[in-house]
């Protein structure tokens, strides 16, 4: 038993020093020229744009969830002017960045994970390889590069339909109008609020990537594999956007210690 | 000038001039598995060269040496003189574009048209404009009778066409060596003729060296001006089809007659 459990921890240590390598291998390529624009600007349509239509209608909802909570939270004290702030707070610093990284750990890194693997499977990037075209380069870079780029923007965008969800709730409740409730949101917000936060999904947006096309390039076993390398890609993605959002945010905190209210 | 053995085989070419391929004591083990044992060949410009075996002799793994997706664990591999074993990068991708593959089942890109799965190799190469590549598309795909499908995706080609998508494409720069792996794998045999006419076609225009894996024998007597036969990751036999024909190995002898019919 103990022994297995050995050989597990080591496996695991094995695959995360490989994904690392990988990982490190494409932040280098990523500012080594030749760059593949075109294929970047692809993968920013497929993988950001793709996604935008989701993740505003999740933050909708989470908008209008959060708002119905701190509601109930807020009326207790008699505090309910402050619900569009405390709204806007936790979606900008915590909910917002973090739902945006999960849902799109689910959606982007299921199909790089899918997409890659069946490519591997059915000699796509070997072929790739074939036409002197470098396959790290052409699929892993650009997909790294999109995924960084998209997140804080697909953040911002979850973020704004979150407080649109929040206004539609409390405007429905005591029929607030709108230029008050984003008064009330934005006072006190600002920049150390939303830019660390924002910022930060540009390293979910690198993980999702990287573990899902890591995944996808070393698939085996034909569709088989093809199944597992997506489970896979949405497991370790969110474990991974989970993890170092801990460290993340101790890290916002150190340096910035205004976002930690300090 | 038949000759079957147990030992590597290294052959002069006809002219005594540069081989087109030579593979010098090659050796690549998967594992404990070694697949190709200390293997040395050449082939002259412009042959038909036809690699037989049974199924896990090594055949394909060999093709992907020449073109440099796998490495072997010892020894050399040359095409037109540059040692491919030894490169990487640009000078690897350069040699690369002087050799077309023709995988085993086609391997075209699912997420772009069957005209430019053709026209791939020509954007990423060439400084042709996009009207000349096109029509340049065009040409390759009407030499393999699918001039009417540029647009069509590959998935809505049947696995005959997509193979002769896939010739297409591995002819889209003119390379100097075309390697073909197993063209008749999947196909009926009228499909399978058609193939292999296309091949015959195309070796008769001459300039291009053909290396092709097949089990199929008609084939191979078709194509190949001389014929190997791998067994355990060595040369068995080596010679024309009627020197093969003519062999004392029990294993060649099966080989070559088993399959007389097609």
């Amino acid at each position: 038993m103990l022994e297995r459990a050995g050989r597990l921890v080591v496996s695991l240590l094995a695959a995360a020093g490989d994904v690392s390598i990988f990982g490190f291998r494409a932040i280098r390529e990523l500012f080594t020229p030749p760059y593949e624009l075109r294929e970047t600007v692809r993968q920013l349509f497929e993988l950001g744009l793709r996604s935008a239509p989701l993740i505003a209608v999740s933050g909708m909802a989470v908008g209008v969830v959060l708002s119905m909570h701190t509601r109930a939270s807020l009326e207790r004290f008699g505090a309910e002017s402050m619900i569009p702030a405390g709204l806007a707070i936790a979606l900008v610093r915590e909910t917002g960045p973090l739902t945006c990284g999960l849902l799109l750990s689910g959606r982007i890194g299921a199909g790089i994970g899918a997409e890659l693997g069946a490519m591997r499977v059915t000699e796509q990037i070997d072929a790739l390889e074939a036409s002197a075209v470098d396959a790290f380069r052409y699929l892993v870079v650009t997909r790294v590069a999109a995924c960084i780029i998209a997140l804080p923007i697909l953040t911002t965008i979850m973020n704004f339909a979150g407080m649109i969800g929040g206004f539609l709730a409390e405007t429905t409740t005591t029929g607030m109008p709108l230029p008050l409730y984003f008064n009330r949101a934005f006072s006190i917000v600002d920049l150390t609020d939303y830019v660390p936060a924002t910022v930060k999904t540009m390293v979910f947006g690198f993980i999702i990537a990287t573990i899902s096309s890591y995944l996808g390039f070393t698939t085996e076993s034909g569709t088989e594999g093809v199944g597992r390398a997506s489970t896979r890609a949405v497991v370790f993605s969110s474990i991974g956007i989970i993890v170092a959002n801990v460290v993340l945010v101790r890290l916002i905190f150190f340096i910035f210690p205004k976002a930690a209210g300090g | 000038m038949s000759q079957t053995m147990a030992a590597p085989v290294t052959r002069q070419t006809a002219a005594g001039g540069d081989p087109a391929v030579r593979l010098d004591h090659v050796t690549k083990a998967f594992g404990t598995r070694k697949v190709l044992d200390d293997l040395s060949l050449d082939v002259a410009p412009g042959c038909g060269f036809v690699i037989l075996g049974r199924s896990g002799t090594g055949k394909s793994v060999l093709l992907r040496h020449i073109i440099g997706l796998v490495r072997p664990d010892s020894g050399r591999v040359f095409v037109g003189g540059s040692e491919v074993s030894a490169l990487a990068g640009p000078e690897l991708s350069k040699v690369r574009q002087s050799i077309g593959f023709l995988f085993q089942n086609a391997a075209l890109f699912d997420s772009i048209s069957v005209g430019e799965n053709v026209a791939f190799p020509m954007r990423r190469h060439t400084r042709l404009g996009d009207a000349e590549i096109r029509e340049r598309a065009q040409q390759k795909l009407a030499a393999v009778g699918l001039d009417r499908e540029y647009t069509k995706m590959p998935a809505a080609l049947s696995g005959g066409m997509r193979k002769r998508a896939g010739l297409a494409r591995a002819m889209a720069l003119d390379p100097a060596v075309l390697l073909v792996d197993e063209p008749s794998a999947g196909l009926d045999p009228i499909t399978s003729d058609e193939i292999d006419s296309l091949l015959f076609e195309l070796k008769g225009q001459g300039g291009t060296t053909i290396i092709v894996v097949t089990h199929n024998i008609p084939s191979a007597r078709r194509l190949g001006d001389e014929l190997v036969m791998l067994h355990e990751g060595r040369i068995l036999a080596q010679g024309t089809a009627a020197e093969l024909d003519r062999s004392d190995n029990e294993m060649v002898q099966a080989f070559m007659q088993s399959q007389h019919s097609g």
